[in-house]
C-alpha cells in the first residue's frame, strides 16, 4: 500500500482511538483545523469532540491536564505543535510527568504520550526549526522515541500508549510528505531496540528520525566509493539501546554520529562518549559526528541547508574517518 | 466576607478543634525536629492557616481528588493520610507516604487520591484540570480540589488552567489560600489587581472571598461550593483570606513584614477563636480541652516514634521507581 508518513501516523491515531475508550487526542488545532501538519485531519468527524479535543493556546495547561488525565485513568495523546513551543510546557513534562512516579514512591504512573514535531528544513526560521530531543532524552522518567520509517510511524504509537510511563514521540516535520510502501496490517514496532537499517563492514553511521534518510543516502553514495557503511537507527533516544550501538561499532570499528541537534551537548556527544567508555579499544579511528552548526536556524534556504547535516557532509566526514581525504 | 453566625454543634466543634490542634502540634513538632536535624530540606509550616484545611478538606468524598502545594502537611493529615506516614516521610524513611522519596514538599497517597505535594508554584493547577477531565470523561462522580497560594495567581498556568476548566466546564474546586505573602513578596507588590477571586470571575467561574481564619466560614463556603461543582458540573473558586504566623520556611529571617502586623493577625488565631466560641456557648469544658490535648499529644508522640523506628531505604534500590517497569522487577511491596 502506497502511503505517506502523515497518513501512517493518522492511521496509528485512528487505531489507538478505536482500540481503547480511554484514549483521546488533545492539542492546538488537532480537531477542526485537522492538525497544523494535517496529521489528525478527519479524526474529529470520526470520533467527535470529546475524543479529539481542540485546546486553547495553553501548552502548559493542556499538557498538564493530559498528565492529570493520565493519573485519572485515561490514556491521553497530547499533541504539541512543535518542540519549539514545548518549552512552554517543559515544566509539566520535566517537573511533573517525569518525577511523579519517583516522588510518590512508586504510587503513581503517568501513562501519557506527548507527540511533537521537530527539525528544520522548511525555511521556517529559528523559532520553528529547532531539534531539542536531547533535552528530553536528558531526563530520567521519560521515554523518548523518534520514528524514522513508515513502519515505525505507523507502529510506535501502540507501544507508546501501552507504556505506563510518559513517552515523548518526536516526528520530524520533513517526513510527513514522504511516500513509501507500507504493508496494510502494520500495527506494532518495537520502541526499545535500535535497528540496523543497512548492513556494512567499514563504519557505523548512527542516527535517528528525519536524518536517517540522509544517512541512508550517504551510505549509498559511500558504497559507490567502496566504503560499506552500516546504518543504525536508534528509534529510542531514551533509554538508548547501548548494546545495539556497541555491537555495530565492534563490527565496523568506526563510528560517525549524525544528529540534527546542535553539537554542544548533543545526543551525538552522549553516544560517542558511551562508545568511548565501552568500546574504545575496538576503534580503528577517532569518533566523529555531524551535527547542526551552532546557530539559530536561519531563514534563507542556502544558509539553512548549510547549518544542517547533509548527505555531502556525512559522506565527507566518513571519508575523513576512513583516512580518505578528498 | 461575612462571618457565619456562630451556631455549631458540640461534636462538630470538638472535631474542628482537634483537627486544627493536630495540624498545629504536628508542625510545631516538625519545627523542633528540624532543629535536631531529624528533618532536613525545605520545611514550610502552615501555622495560622489551619482553619482552611480543617474546615474544608473533611468535606471531600473518598472519590474526590486532592492537589496541593509544598505547604501541604495539614492538607495531607486532613485528607486522611496517617500522621505516622507523614512524619516518616519528613524523616525520609521508607515507611513514609512517598516511601521517603519526596520529603516535606512531596507527600502523596494513592489511597486517598492525594496528588501532591508539588514544589512548583502553580504546577498543580493543570494537573487538577486533567484529573477533573478524566473523571468527567469516565462519568465518575469525583470533584478535584486544587489548593494553592495567592502567589500562583501571577503565573501563566493559573490563568491557563482557569480558562480551560471553565471552557470545558470541569468539576474542579480551586481554593486559593491567600496568606498575603509569596515568600517575602506582599500581594500588593506582585499583583495589579489584588482581589484574587475577581480573576476567577473574569473566567466566568463562581467565586467568592472567605474568612479563612474562621473554620465555620470556611466550612459553609466549601460545602456550598462543592455542592455547586458537583451538581452543576462546573468549576468553582474560593479565596480563603488567611495568614501564616510563621516564616515562609525554616530559612526565612522574615525581614519583609513587621512584628506588629504578625501580632495583629495572631489575635485571629483560628484555634483560639473557636475555643472561645465553644466556651462562650458552653460547649467546651476545661476537661474536654485536657482530653483533646492528651489525645493529640499521644498521636504525635506515636508518629515520631514510628518515624524514628523507620528504615532507611537501601541504596541498592536507588534507581527504582524511575520507570514503572522497575517496580515490577522490585520485590518489596510498597508499605
Ligand atoms: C515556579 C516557582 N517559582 C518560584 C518558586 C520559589 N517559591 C517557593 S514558595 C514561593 C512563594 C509562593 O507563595 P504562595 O503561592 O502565595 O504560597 P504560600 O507560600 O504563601 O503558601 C516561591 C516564590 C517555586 N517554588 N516555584
Amino acid at each position: 500500500m502506497k502511503t505517506t508518513y502523515r497518513e501512517a501516523m493518522r492511521a496509528a491515531l485512528r487505531d489507538a482511538l478505536n482500540g481503547d475508550e480511554r484514549v483521546f487526542l488533545m492539542g492546538e488545532d488537532v480537531g477542526r483545523y485537522g492538525g497544523c501538519y494535517a496529521v489528525s485531519k478527519g479524526l474529529l468527524e470520526e470520533f467527535g469532540e470529546e475524543r479529539v479535543r481542540d485546546t486553547p493556546l495553553s501548552e502548559s495547561a493542556f499538557v498538564g491536564a493530559g498528565i492529570g488525565a493520565a493519573l485519572g485513568g485515561m490514556r491521553p495523546i497530547v499533541e504539541v505543535m512543535t518542540v519549539n513551543f514545548s518549552l512552554l510546557c517543559l515544566d509539566q513534562i520535566v517537573n511533573t510527568a517525569a518525577t511523579l512516579r519517583h516522588m510518590s514512591g512508586g504510587q503513581f504512573s503517568v501513562p501519557i504520550v506527548v507527540r511533537m514535531t521537530t527539525g528544520a528544513g522548511r525555511q521556517l526560521a529559528a523559532q520553528h526549526s529547532h531539534s531539542l530531543e536531547c533535552w528530553y532524552a536528558h531526563v530520567p522518567g521519560l521515554r523518548v522515541i523518534a520514528p524514522a520509517t513508515l513502519e515505525d510511524m505507523r507502529g510506535m504509537l501502540k507501544l507508546a500508549l501501552a507504556d505506563p510511563d510518559p513517552v515523548i514521540l518526536f516526528e520530524h516535520n520533513a517526513l510527513y510528505n514522504q511516500e513509501g510502501e507500507l504493508e496494510e496490517d502494520w500495527h506494532v514496532t518495537d520502541i526499545r531496540r535500535a535497528v540496523v537499517r543497512r548492513s556494512g563492514s567499514d563504519v557505523s553511521l548512527i542516527s535517528y528520525g528525519g536524518n536517517l534518510h540522509k544517512v541512508l543516502a550517504a551510505a549509498e553514495a559511500l558504497a559507490k566509493t567502496g566504503v560499506e557503511a552500516e546504518v543504525v537507527d536508534l528509534r529510542s533516544l531514551r533509554p538508548l539501546d547501548e548494546e545495539s550501538i556497541l555491537a555495530s561499532v565492534r563490527k565496523t570499528h568506526r563510528a560517525v554520529l549524525v544528529d540534527e541537534g546542535w553539537r554542544t551537548g548533543s545526543l551525538a556527544g552522549e553516544i560517542g562518549m558511551r562508545i568511548a567508555e565501552r568500546a574504545f579499544y575496538d576503534l580503528d579511528a577517532p569518533l566523529a559526528r555531524v551535527c547542526t552548526e551552532e546557530v539559530p536556524i536561519p531563514y534563507p534556504r542556502h544558509l539553512e541547508q548549510a547549518a544542517l547535516p547533509q548527505i555531502e557532509s556525512i559522506v565527507e566526514k566518513v571519508h575523513e574517518v576512513m583516512g580518505q581525504h578528498a | 466576607m461575612n462571618r457565619e453566625p456562630s451556631r455549631l454543634s458540640r461534636s462538630q466543634g470538638l472535631r474542628w478543634l482537634k483537627d486544627m490542634m493536630r495540624i498545629r502540634r504536628m508542625e510545631e513538632t516538625c519545627a523542633e525536629l528540624y532543629g535536631q536535624e531529624k528533618i532536613r530540606g525545605f520545611l514550610h509550616l502552615y501555622t495560622g492557616e489551619e482553619a482552611v484545611a480543617a474546615g474544608a478538606i473533611p468535606e471531600l468524598e473518598d472519590t474526590d481528588a486532592f492537589v496541593g502545594t509544598y505547604r501541604e502537611h495539614g492538607h495531607a493529615l486532613m485528607r486522611g493520610i496517617s500522621m505516622n506516614a507523614i512524619m516518616a516521610e519528613m524523616f525520609g524513611k521508607v515507611e513514609g507516604c512517598s516511601r521517603g522519596r519526596g520529603g516535606s514538599m512531596h507527600l502523596f497517597d494513592a489511597g486517598t487520591r492525594f496528588f501532591g505535594g508539588n514544589a512548583i508554584v502553580s504546577g498543580g493547577l493543570p494537573l487538577a484540570v486533567g484529573l477533573a477531565l478524566a473523571d468527567r470523561m469516565q462519568d465518575k462522580p469525583g470533584v478535584t480540589a486544587c489548593f494553592f497560594g495567592e502567589g500562583a495567581a501571577a503565573e501563566g498556568e493559573f490563568h491557563e488552567s482557569l480558562n480551560l476548566a471553565a471552557l470545558w466546564q470541569l468539576p474542579v474546586l480551586f481554593v486559593c489560600e491567600n496568606n498575603l505573602y509569596a515568600m517575602g513578596t506582599a500581594l500588593a507588590r506582585s499583583e495589579s489587581v489584588t482581589d484574587i477571586h475577581a480573576k476567577a470571575e473574569a473566567y466566568g467561574i463562581d467565586s467568592q472571598p472567605v474568612d479563612g481564619m474562621d473554620v465555620m466560614s470556611v466550612n459553609s463556603a466549601i460545602r456550598a461550593a462543592l455542592k455547586t461543582v458537583r451538581e452543576k458540573h462546573r468549576p468553582g473558586f474560593l479565596e480563603m483570606r488567611t495568614y501564616r504566623f510563621r516564616a515562609h520556611s525554616m530559612f526565612d529571617p522574615e525581614l519583609y513584614r513587621s512584628k506588629e502586623e504578625v501580632e495583629q493577625w495572631k489575635q485571629l488565631c483560628p484555634i483560639a477563636t473557636l475555643t472561645a466560641q465553644l466556651q462562650a456557648q458552653q460547649l467546651l469544658e476545661d476537661r474536654d480541652l485536657t482530653t483533646l490535648e492528651a489525645s493529640v499529644d499521644a498521636e504525635i508522640h506515636a508518629a515520631v516514634e514510628f518515624a524514628e523506628a523507620g528504615n532507611w531505604e537501601s541504596t541498592e534500590d536507588l534507581l527504582r521507581d524511575v520507570y514503572t517497569e522497575d517496580a515490577v522487577t522490585a520485590q518489596e511491596p510498597i508499605p
